[in-house]
């Protein structure tokens, strides 16, 4: 086995060493009924070169040629190439939780910059070394303002991502913490700010808004958080499409941002790993969940990072801890983290103008097409946008994959009050004739099924 | 740098030569209005007025990102890199963590294009590539653990552990009683009673017995009626097996509770016993540690969860499923092909948005196929061989608080040396000048200042004797030369880091001047 440093002879010397005649000498401790007596029904050894086969054919099974117009939460950007570079470096790549800053220096900076880059877009104070995925990071922020408020109760807007919304539910179910959902505004795809005031009382923790919402639409956040503050309920934002941050304004008003940062840099690799985050007002560090990087100085008055608060955490606190987390999503934070350097402060805006740019073609050209309209036109939004159709959904999709075009997601499934609408993603990466195809396909004249 | 050899007649210098690291500040501080790491291609549409198109929700102040050149974004990330430990520079002996050999073709294919570029909503007509390398994964584990189902999707170890006892409460409320309580031996992973919490049960303490396992008329005592399931790692926390497994498993069935195995010990088990052969109901993976998946400096990684077939209409939305010739198939996918299953009445809903990380799941699937059956057995023998001859070299200079046989790790007290006034930190701290990683400190808590020491299969010979070399001249130091090893470590290049100041006035993050 090409893995195992150890020829034959060794083995026996070690075993000889252990007073063991035989390798199974030391597994004896298992009862026999429980030992295996035969080969694992896997596949069998594989060449390196078998390997690398046998998921270039899976890689084609996928079909790569189409051009998608799909985002809801996990979105195509150009990757630097230095990411890859740097981030499969071995002193990153294969390096443990930095639980020895001496020798982990490199990590523990890295994630201070990284919280400090978090901090800067969001507009919050501090920001954790990262969660797993925006959808359990939305939960996480919602459990957090409980502890904070001591309350028991959330309001969800109808315009947070369903999936986050369902693993809310997942997250707060055996918790006593009830959610209600408050509806969005036919007109501009808004969180409707009457249905929200009705739906918090004072036994409401949190409210829970995305913005960008699940629609692409900005949410008012500055109203939404006057609402939220009059009951004296936290707001928690979720951000699901991070580039939005280049142009979008933060939102300042919030109490606990969660955000999925894997438009910095990660590859989409079909929904995972991504990159989620929490940050927060700095009054509300020590409920934070997950790791937290530290300065501090070393024993010859050095500049340091270390983890810190780690009162918080599990392996210390045990059943009492903020959160289970444990593993997060290191690697992928720092492939933020280069991203966000090789962008920079001007960059970052420039990347996203290119993307509100590019979605406000797509939907002017879309929406000039014979049957489509373009939803929500009375407010802002950033680079996803909905469009309703006379066509079915279906129809129109296929005829789209038969032109090699992945149209917008299906929206009737969450949101069948919509009629047939879908929703629609154009990121900087996807070609201006791309758009003009998928509209030349909109205007042909469906044939009868 | 000459501090290394500070006692050169002791300290065993094979490993260990200074050389160059550069002091590098934070990004931040190296930016300068202008500088720039990237260009954008010609805009190909109209250029838009962000102020007009987003009005209020237009951002005004920029965030404070550090602007430098691409040489700069390289020679900063490449110098903090050269500030780490690794498993690629050596041996990295943490118990529990499994810290082994993370193949370089594994990256490669993850990176596969079809695979890395597939987004979660294509058509499932359009993502059977990546459906069939979950399909192939998921039987795979299925095979290993002696399960009959499982889920991909939880995106770490606690998140499986949330997901599996979500699976318990689920079943135990199809029963009519969800029942109150979880209990977890002592010598449990703290995730454990976290999770337990988290899913709304109360944590009930076990206490080991006198070598260190389960103890079986505690465990009769304490289940009840309202005893919802015990989490157990196995082996244990210490290194051991519990050889009366079967026994636990019956006195847990016998009050209608379930078995959960914290499976972050399986690189013990795999191709030699299965968790479903002896009696565990549910369980988790970390395909990090196990299935050889990068840690990544705290991630991502994967905690599959496998069970039992009656625990499998539990489990998370969505289930791969596999369509019959009515279904998908389209053209070239032969006669089935697989999709996506939402409508399961009885799911504990879903723990995370899309399907699992799957980038990691790639990874795991193409270790087990570099392996094959025989690979994953040997792969095993050699990590258990490697604890048992760590616990044979050092077990006269190091206390062995537990005699019982060790399977992939070994833990050791500080006993002897702690009466000398030198602790298992110390230590631990020490073990870096040599040029090792510590081993994990101070874990499990029924042993009083542990020594947790997991080498993995991935350590050759001349590296085992290497660390107890170290290990070796390290218990001599302090008989000698105390404070040496009470001061260490004394080659990095940063000293011991004063946590109290970190943690009194927090300093999240750096700050522009103003």
């Amino acid at each position: 086995m090409r893995y195992l440093p150890k020829s034959p002879a060794e083995r026996e010397l070690m075993l000889k060493e252990v007073g063991a005649a035989a390798i199974d000498e030391l597994f004896t401790v298992i009862p026999e009924e429980y030992r295996l007596s035969r080969d694992l029904d896997v596949p069998r050894q594989h060449a390196e070169s078998e390997v690398v086969e046998y998921f270039r054919a899976a890689g084609a099974k996928n079909a790569t040629d189409y051009t998608s117009f799909l985002g809801a939460g996990a979105y195509r950007h150009y990757r630097p190439v230095v990411i890859d570079s740097l981030v499969q470096r071995g002193e990153f790549l294969t390096s443990y939780t930095p639980y020895q800053p001496e020798i982990t220096q490199g990590t523990l900076q890295a994630i201070f910059e990284f919280q400090t880059m978090i901090a800067e877009l969001t507009g919050m104070d501090v920001a954790n070394a990262s969660m797993y995925d925006g959808s359990t990071g939305a939960a996480e922020a919602v459990m957090m303002a409980v502890r904070i408020t001591g309350r028991h109760k959330a309001v969800v807007a109808k315009t947070v991502h369903p999936e986050y919304r369902e693993v809310l539910a997942t997250y707060t179910k055996h918790q006593g913490l009830p959610a209600s959902l408050a509806g969005y505004d036919a007109e501009t795809g808004r969180l409707n700010l009457a249905e929200l005031e009705a739906a918090i009382s004072d036994e409401t923790a949190a409210v829970l808004v995305q913005s960008p919402n699940f629609f692409g639409v900005i949410e008012d956040i500055p109203a939404i958080a006057e609402i939220v503050h009059a009951k004296g309920a936290l707001l928690v934002v979720a951000i699901a499409e991070a580039v939005s941050l280049g142009v979008v304004r933060p939102p300042v008003e919030a109490d606990i941002v969660s955000m999925e940062a894997q438009s910095f840099g990660v590859a989409l690799s079909y929904g995972g790993p991504g990159c989620g985050v929490i940050a927060a007002k700095e009054k509300y560090v020590r409920q934070l969940p997950g790791r937290l990087v530290g300065q501090t100085v070393d024993s010859n008055g050095n500049r340091g990072f270390v983890l810190t608060l780690s009162t918080r955490e599990q392996h210390i606190r045990r059943e009492k801890a903020t959160s289970n987390i444990c593993t997060n999503q290191g690697l992928v934070a720092l492939m933020a983290v280069i991203f966000l350097s090789v962008y920079g402060k001007e960059g970052i805006r420039e990347l996203a103008e290119h993307n509100l740019a590019k979605a406000d073609y797509a939907a002017r050209t879309l929406s000039a097409q014979p049957g489509a309209k373009l939803l929500f036109q009375g407010a802002p939004r950033f680079n996803e946008f909905v469009l309703q159709t006379e066509e079915d959904v279906e129809s129109l999709s296929q005829r789209l994959i038969d032109n090699k075009i992945v149209g917008g997601v299906d929206l009737r499934k969450w949101y069948p009050e919509l009629g047939n609408a879908t929703l629609w993603c154009t990121t900087e990466v996807v070609p201006r004739e791309r758009i003009d195809a998928a509209a030349t396909i909109f205007s042909t004249d469906t044939v009868e099924a | 740098m000459t501090s290394l050899i500070s006692n050169p007649q002791t300290l065993s210098n094979k490993k260990v030569r200074p050389h160059q690291t550069q002091n590098e500040a934070l990004i931040f501080e190296k930016s300068a209005p202008g500088k720039c790491a990237y260009r954008m291609p010609p805009l190909d549409v109209p250029a838009v007025d962000a102020v007009e198109l987003l009005g209020a929700s237009h951002r005004t102040l920029y965030a404070e990102l550090p602007e430098v050149s691409e040489i700069e974004v390289i020679r900063h990330f490449t110098r903090l890199s050269t500030w780490n430990y690794a498993i690629d520079l050596g041996m990295y002996p943490l118990g529990s963590c499994t810290m082994k050999y993370n193949p370089r073709v594994n990256e490669l294919v993850a990176r596969t294009e079809g695979l890395a570029e597939a987004h979660p909503y294509r058509p499932d007509t359009l993502a059977q590539g990546s459906l069939e390398v979950i399909d192939l994964l998921q039987r795979t584990l299925v095979e290993i653990t002696g399960m009959d189902a499982i889920t991909l999707q939880p995106a770490a170890g606690a998140h499986g552990e949330f997901t599996g006892i979500l699976l318990i409460r689920a079943w135990h409320e199809s029963q009519g009683n969800a029942r109150k309580k979880i209990l977890i031996p002592d010598s449990a992973h703290g995730t454990n009673p976290a999770t337990a919490a988290i899913c709304g049960y109360a944590v009930e303490n076990l206490k080991s017995n006198a070598e260190g396992g389960i103890d079986l008329e505690a465990l009769e005592r304490q289940v009840d009626g309202d005893t919802a399931a015990l989490m157990l790692t196995n082996p244990s926390t210490i290194g051991v097996f519990e050889s009366q497994i079967h026994k636990i498993a019956d006195i847990l069935h016998a009050k209608g509770a379930l078995l959960y195995m914290d499976g972050a010990n399986m690189n013990a088990l795999v191709g030699k016993a299965r968790p479903g052969d002896f009696g565990v109901d549910v369980m988790h993976l970390n395909l990090h540690k196990t299935f050889s998946t990068p840690h990544g400096g705290g991630g991502p990684g994967a905690g599959p969860v496998a069970c039992k077939a009656f625990l499998e209409p539990f489990l998370p939305v969505p289930v791969l499923a596999k369509t019959g010739t009515e279904g998908l198939g389209t053209k070239g996918l032969g006669t089935e092909g697989l999709t996506w299953d939402y409508d399961r009445p009885q799911s504990v809903g879903r723990v995370r948005a899309f399907y699992g990380n799957v980038g990691v799941l790639i990874r795991a699937l193409a270790y087990i196929l570099a392996n094959g059956p025989d690979g994953l057995r040997q792969t095993t023998e050699d990590a258990v061989l490697n604890a048992n001859y760590i616990r044979a070299k050092l077990e006269d200079l190091y206390e062995l608080p537990y005699k019982t046989a060790s399977m992939h790790e070994v833990v050791f007290s500080d006993k002897k040396q702690a009466a000398k006034g030198v602790k298992t930190g110390d230590i631990a701290k020490r073990l870096i000048d040599y040029g090792f990683h510590p081993y994990t400190v101070s874990f499990p808590m029924i042993v009083s200042g542990a020594l947790m020491i997991e080498p993995t299969e991935s350590e050759s010979l001349e590296e085992l004797d290497l660390f107890i070399d170290a290990m070796r001249s390290i218990a001599q130091e302090v008989e000698e030369t105390p404070e040496l090893v009470k001061s260490a470590p004394h080659s990095t290049r940063v000293g011991r880091m004063d946590e109290v100041m970190a943690a009194r006035k927090p300093v999240l993050r750096w700050k522009p001047t103003a």
